[in-house]
C-alpha cells in the first residue's frame, strides 16, 4: 500500500528526470537564451524565433502565446466564476442549486477535443463575424484612437489590430475561459461556504443589504480562497492543449494584437512533436514540456496551498 | 421610531440599487456561464446525431477525400487503451488510497502525498505524453498501443487515489473498530470491511478518473499515434476517440468534420452518463448499511 | 434614548414548527428586559423577531404585529430599515476577522456613509468607551484583529460594534453564555449601564443574570409567554405555577 501510494513520488520524479535528461540536448545548444533570444530572418528582416528545417529553435513565442491566452481567459473567467458563486451560495433559490451546480459541473466533464471541435466550427465564425468587428471598431475609433493612442494598444497596432481571422490568441483565450470556468467556480463556492454564518448574521444585523452581506461577511473572509481557485484555474488554462491547439492558429510569431495567430507551449508541442524533423528538435520539444512542468507544478503548488489555507484541510475535489 | 444616524434618502437609495445591480449581475453571469453549456451540447446533438448510424459504429474511416466509413476502430481502439490504462492506474490508485486512509493518516508522509497527487492532477496531460515516449516509445522504437494505455494509467493514479482516499474516510469509525473488537488483524479488517463498504464510491471514483482519461487526445499524440485501420495490438500503433475527433476536426473535407460531431456526441454521452452515474450514487448515500 | 415594542398577537414558525404562539408583550423603554426560560422554549425566536433576523432562515414565517416606537416593523419597513435601528448581540461573539478593531466596530458605520475620519474616531471611541472596552483596547484599534481578542473582549467589542450606529433597541441574545464569569460580569455591569439609555431585550437562560440587570422578565415555555411582570415579582411571587416550578429548578 505505501509503494501505491509512494508512486506518486515516483511518477513525478520520473517525469521530471525523463524531461530533464530528453532536453539535454537542446539545452547545451542555447542555454537559458532558448527563452528570450531570436534570430533574425535574413529575407523580411522581422524576428525568427522557431525554424525546424533551418534548426533555429527559441521558445519566446510559446511563452508569449501560452501567458496571453491564459491571461485573456483569466479575464473572462474571473469575474463570470465568481459572480456563478456568489449567486450559487447566497442568493439562488433552494431548487435551483441542485441542477444549477451539475451543469457546471458538466462543462468540466467535457473533453478538451471536443471544446476544440466546437470552437473551429461556431466560436471562431462568431468571433470573427460578429464579436471582433465590434472590438475593432470600438479600439479603432478615431477618438478612442486620440485619447488612448500613446498606449499603443489601441488603432491598427494595437490589441485588436491587424487581419482578423477568427483564428487566434483570443480565440484561444475564450476558449479557455469557458474551460477554467467550472474549476474556479466550484472551488469558490466550496470556499464560500466554509464561512461560518454567524459572519453572514453579523453584518446582516448592522442593517447590511444582501450585497454588503456578502462584500463584507462572505467575500472578504474567503479572499485567500478565492485568490487559490483563480490561480488553480490559471493553472489549468496554462497546461491547456488541444483546444488551444486547434484554434490558435499554429505560428510561432509574437504580435501585439490578440487577433494575430500564435502558438502556445502545449499547442506546439502537440503540434510537431510526433514529426519532429531532428534529435534537436525533438529535444526542443521537450524542453518546452520541460519549463511547462515546471510552471505548472508551481502555480499549482502555490493554488493548492492557498486553499487548503482556508478549508483547513477538510478534502476539496477538483478534478 | 427616530433613526438616530440621519436618515439620507438618496443614500438608502443607491445601497439598495446597488445591491439589486449586484443580484442581476450575479443571474447575469450565471446566464453567461450555462449558455456555452447548452450551445456546445445543442450543437453536438444537432450536428452529430444525423451522423449517427449503424456505419458508425462498425466501420472504419474511409480513406481522405471519401464520404462514409465510421470509427469503429477508434472506438475498439479507445476501449483497449482504457483497459491497460486502468490495469496500471486502478490497483496502484486504490493501494496508495487505501494507505492514505488507512495506514498513513495524519502522517506528514501522507499529507506530502496527498498534496503532490493534487499537484499531479494539474500538470499538463502532454507533459505525460511526453513521459511515457520517453519510457516506452524510444527504447521499443515505436509507437504503441501501450505506450499510450501507460501515459492515461499515469494520468489515472493520482485521481483514483485521491478519491478511493476519501471514500475511504468516509467510512465511520465504528465500522473499524468492530472489526477490531472481534479480533481482526488490521491490514485484513481494512481490506475486507472497509473497502466493501466503501466499494461503491471508491468504484465511482474509478469511474470519475475512467471518464476524465476516455476524452484524454494530447498524450497518445505521440504514444498510440492512432491508426486508420482495425488494431486489436497492444504493440502498434492504436486508434482512438479522441485522437480520431481531433484528426478529422483539423481535416479539410466536410464528410471528417461530420464524422468528428458524431464522435464527439458518442464520446460526450458517455462521459455524461458516468458523471450522472457518479452523481446519483453519491446522492444516494454511498454507505449505505455501513451504520 | 431608547424605545418601546409592542408586541401583538406574534406568531412564529420554521417550516411547520409553530414555534411561537400568539405573544403578546409591552417592552418597556429604557429598561432592561430578560427573557427566560428552558432551551427550545422559543426566546431566541421571539428576539430575532424583534430585528426581523427570523426571516433570514427561508423556511421562517411570522405574523402578528410588532412596533417599535410608532414604526411597525413588519408593515411599514424593510428588514435593512429594521436592522438599521435595532442592534443586535450574539451567543457567540462574532467579530470580522479580517477586520481590525477599528473597522469591525465602525463596519455598520461605514455601511452607513460615513466617511468623515473625524467623525469615525470619535463614534468609534465613544462606542468602545461604551462598552467598557476602551482602555484595553486604544493602542492597538487599527494594528489588531477583531478576531485576536479574548472571548469576553470579543463579546464588548461586538456591543460596541452594534452600540456604534446608535439603535435604540438592543437585543442581546444570551450574550454572556459563551464568556467566562470574570468577563459575564463586566457584561452584566455593562448592561447595568446602559440601560438607561437604551431598550435592551436579553434573553438568557442565567437567572441569576436576570434578576441582576433586568427590571422585567418574561417566562417563555413550549412557544408561549407564560408571565410577564416586574423581575422582583417573578422570582418572589410568581402567579403562575409553571413560572414557579422553573425558577426553583423542578425542570428546565
Amino acid at each position: 500500500m505505501l509503494a501505491c501510494a509512494a508512486s506518486i513520488f515516483c511518477i513525478v520524479a520520473f517525469i521530471a528526470s525523463e524531461l530533464i535528461s530528453q532536453s539535454q540536448m537542446s539545452w547545451h545548444a542555447s542555454g537559458l537564451a532558448f527563452f528570450y533570444k531570436f534570430n533574425v530572418d535574413p529575407q523580411t528582416g522581422l524576428p525568427l524565433f522557431w525554424d525546424p528545417v533551418n534548426g533555429v529553435f527559441y521558445a519566446l513565442p510559446f511563452l508569449y502565446g501560452t501567458l496571453v491566452s491564459s491571461l485573456v481567459a483569466l479575464v473572462i473567467a474571473v469575474p463570470l466564476a465568481v459572480g456563478v458563486a456568489i449567486f450559487l451560495t447566497e442568493m439562488c433559490p433552494g431548487f435551483l442549486r441542485g441542477p444549477l451546480a451539475f451543469l457546471t459541473e458538466l462543462l468540466a466533464a467535457i473533453p478538451s477535443v471536443v471544446y476544440g471541435l466546437w470552437a473551429i466550427f461556431i466560436l471562431v465564425p462568431l468571433l470573427r463575424e460578429h464579436i471582433s468587428p465590434i472590438l475593432i471598431d470600438i479600439f479603432g475609433a478615431s477618438g478612442v484612437v486620440k485619447l488612448f493612442g500613446w498606449t499603443g494598444l489601441v488603432g491598427d497596432n494595437g490589441l485588436f489590430g491587424g487581419v482578423n481571422l477568427g483564428l487566434g490568441l483570443l480565440t484561444a483565450g475564450v476558449i479557455l475561459a469557458i474551460m477554467i470556468l467550472p474549476i474556479i467556480a466550484s472551488l469558490t463556492r466550496e470556499v464560500m461556504s466554509t464561512v461560518p454564518h454567524s459572519q453572514r448574521e453579523a453584518a446582516l444585523a448592522l442593517g447590511a443589504t444582501r450585497w454588503e452581506m456578502i462584500r463584507i461577511a462572505v467575500l472578504r473572509n474567503a479572499r485567500i480562497g478565492i485568490v487559490g481557485s483563480i490561480i488553480l484555474g490559471l493553472g489549468r488554462a496554462l497546461g491547456e492543449t488541444m483546444a488551444v491547439a486547434m484554434v490558435i492558429g499554429n505560428t510561432a510569431e509574437i504580435h501585439r494584437s490578440l487577433l494575430s495567430t500564435g502558438h502556445s507551449m502545449a499547442s506546439v508541442i502537440a503540434n510537431e512533436f510526433a514529426e519532429a524533423t531532428s534529435d534537436l528538435h525533438r529535444s526542443a520539444l521537450v524542453e518546452i514540456g520541460l519549463a511547462l512542468f515546471v510552471v505548472t507544478i508551481l502555480v499549482n503548488g502555490l493554488a493548492r496551498l492557498l486553499v487548503w489555507a482556508v478549508t483547513r484541510g477538510n478534502p476539496v475535489r477538483v478534478h | 421610531m427616530k433613526a438616530a444616524i440621519p436618515k439620507n434618502r438618496m443614500r438608502d437609495n443607491m445601497r439598495t440599487a446597488t445591491d439589486h445591480l449586484a443580484t442581476g449581475l450575479a443571474i447575469l453571469a450565471t446566464i453567461l456561464v450555462v449558455a456555452p453549456l447548452f450551445a456546445i451540447f445543442g450543437y453536438l446533438i444537432y450536428k452529430g446525431a444525423s451522423s449517427l448510424n449503424l456505419a458508425f459504429f462498425t466501420q472504419i474511416p474511409k480513406p481522405e477525400g471519401e464520404v462514409g466509413g465510421g470509427m469503429a476502430n477508434a472506438i475498439v481502439g479507445s476501449g483497449v487503451l482504457l483497459a491497460i490504462a486502468s490495469c496500471l492506474g486502478v490497483p496502484i490508485g486504490i493501494g496508495g488510497g487505501i494507505y492514505l486512509a488507512e495506514f498513513g493518516r495524519g502522517t506528514r508522509l501522507a499529507n506530502a502525498i496527498r498534496f503532490t497527487a493534487d499537484v499531479l492532477n494539474g500538470v499538463p496531460s502532454i507533459v505525460m505524453g511526453i513521459a511515457a515516449y520517453a519510457l516506452i516509445v524510444v527504447p521499443q522504437h515505436r509507437f504503441s498501443a501501450f505506450s499510450g494505455g501507460v501515459a492515461l494509467g499515469i494520468m489515472m493514479i493520482p485521481t483514483v487515489t485521491r478519491t478511493t482516499e476519501e471514500m475511504l474516510l468516509m467510512v465511520p469509525n465504528s465500522v473499524r473498530e468492530a472489526a477490531l473488537g472481534l479480533g481482526v488483524p488490521n491490514w485484513r479488517s481494512v481490506l475486507s470491511i472497509t473497502l466493501r463498504t466503501a466499494s461503491p464510491g471508491v468504484i465511482t471514483g474509478c469511474m470519475l478518473a475512467f471518464a476524465r482519461v476516455a476524452g484524454e487526445t494530447a498524450p497518445l499524440l505521440f504514444t498510440a499515434l492512432g491508426n486508420q485501420f482495425w488494431s486489436l495490438s497492444p504493440s502498434h500503433e492504436i486508434a482512438a476517440l479522441p485522437l480520431q475527433i481531433y484528426i478529422y476536426a483539423i481535416s479539410p473535407y466536410d464528410d471528417q468534420h461530420r464524422l468528428a460531431w458524431a464522435g464527439s456526441l458518442v464520446l460526450i454521452a458517455l462521459i455524461v452518463l458516468a458523471v450522472s452515474l457518479v452523481r446519483y450514487v453519491a446522492s444516494r448515500g454511498i454507505l449505505k448499511g455501513a451504520s | 434614548m431608547g424605545v418601546g415594542i409592542e408586541v401583538t398577537n406574534l406568531n412564529a414558525w420554521y417550516g411547520a414548527n409553530h414555534t411561537l404562539q400568539d405573544i403578546n408583550l409591552p417592552i418597556p423603554a429604557n429598561h432592561a428586559t430578560a427573557l427566560i426560560g428552558p432551551s427550545g422554549c422559543g426566546k431566541s425566536t421571539f428576539v430575532r423577531c424583534l430585528n426581523r433576523m427570523h426571516e433570514t432562515n427561508p423556511i421562517a414565517r411570522v405574523t402578528g404585529s410588532v412596533r417599535i416606537g410608532d414604526l411597525d416593523i413588519y408593515a411599514d419597513a424593510s428588514p435593512v430599515e429594521v436592522r438599521r435601528r435595532v442592534g443586535m448581540v450574539f451567543q457567540r461573539p462574532n467579530p470580522f476577522p479580517t477586520m481590525s478593531i477599528y473597522d469591525n466596530v465602525a463596519s455598520g458605520l461605514k455601511l452607513n456613509g460615513y466617511s468623515n475620519r473625524k467623525a469615525l474616531d470619535e463614534i468609534v471611541e465613544r462606542s468602545l468607551k461604551h462598552a467598557a472596552l476602551w482602555d484595553e483596547v486604544k493602542d492597538d484599534l487599527k494594528k489588531k484583529s477583531g478576531a485576536s481578542l479574548s472571548g469576553g473582549q470579543q463579546q464588548r467589542m461586538c456591543i460596541a460594534r452594534a452600540l456604534a450606529v446608535d439603535p435604540e433597541v438592543l437585543l442581546m441574545d444570551e450574550p454572556a453564555s459563551a464568556l467566562d464569569p470574570v468577563s459575564t460580569s463586566k457584561i452584566e455591569d455593562l448592561i447595568f449601564q446602559l440601560k438607561s439609555q437604551y431598550t435592551i431585550v436579553i434573553v438568557t437562560h442565567n437567572m441569576q443574570q436576570a434578576a441582576r440587570v433586568a427590571e422585567k422578565t418574561g417566562f417563555f415555555l413550549n412557544g408561549r409567554m407564560v408571565e410577564f411582570d416586574s423581575t422582583h415579582k417573578i422570582f418572589t411571587n410568581p402567579s403562575d405555577k409553571r413560572t414557579e416550578d422553573y425558577i426553583t429548578g423542578r425542570f428546565g
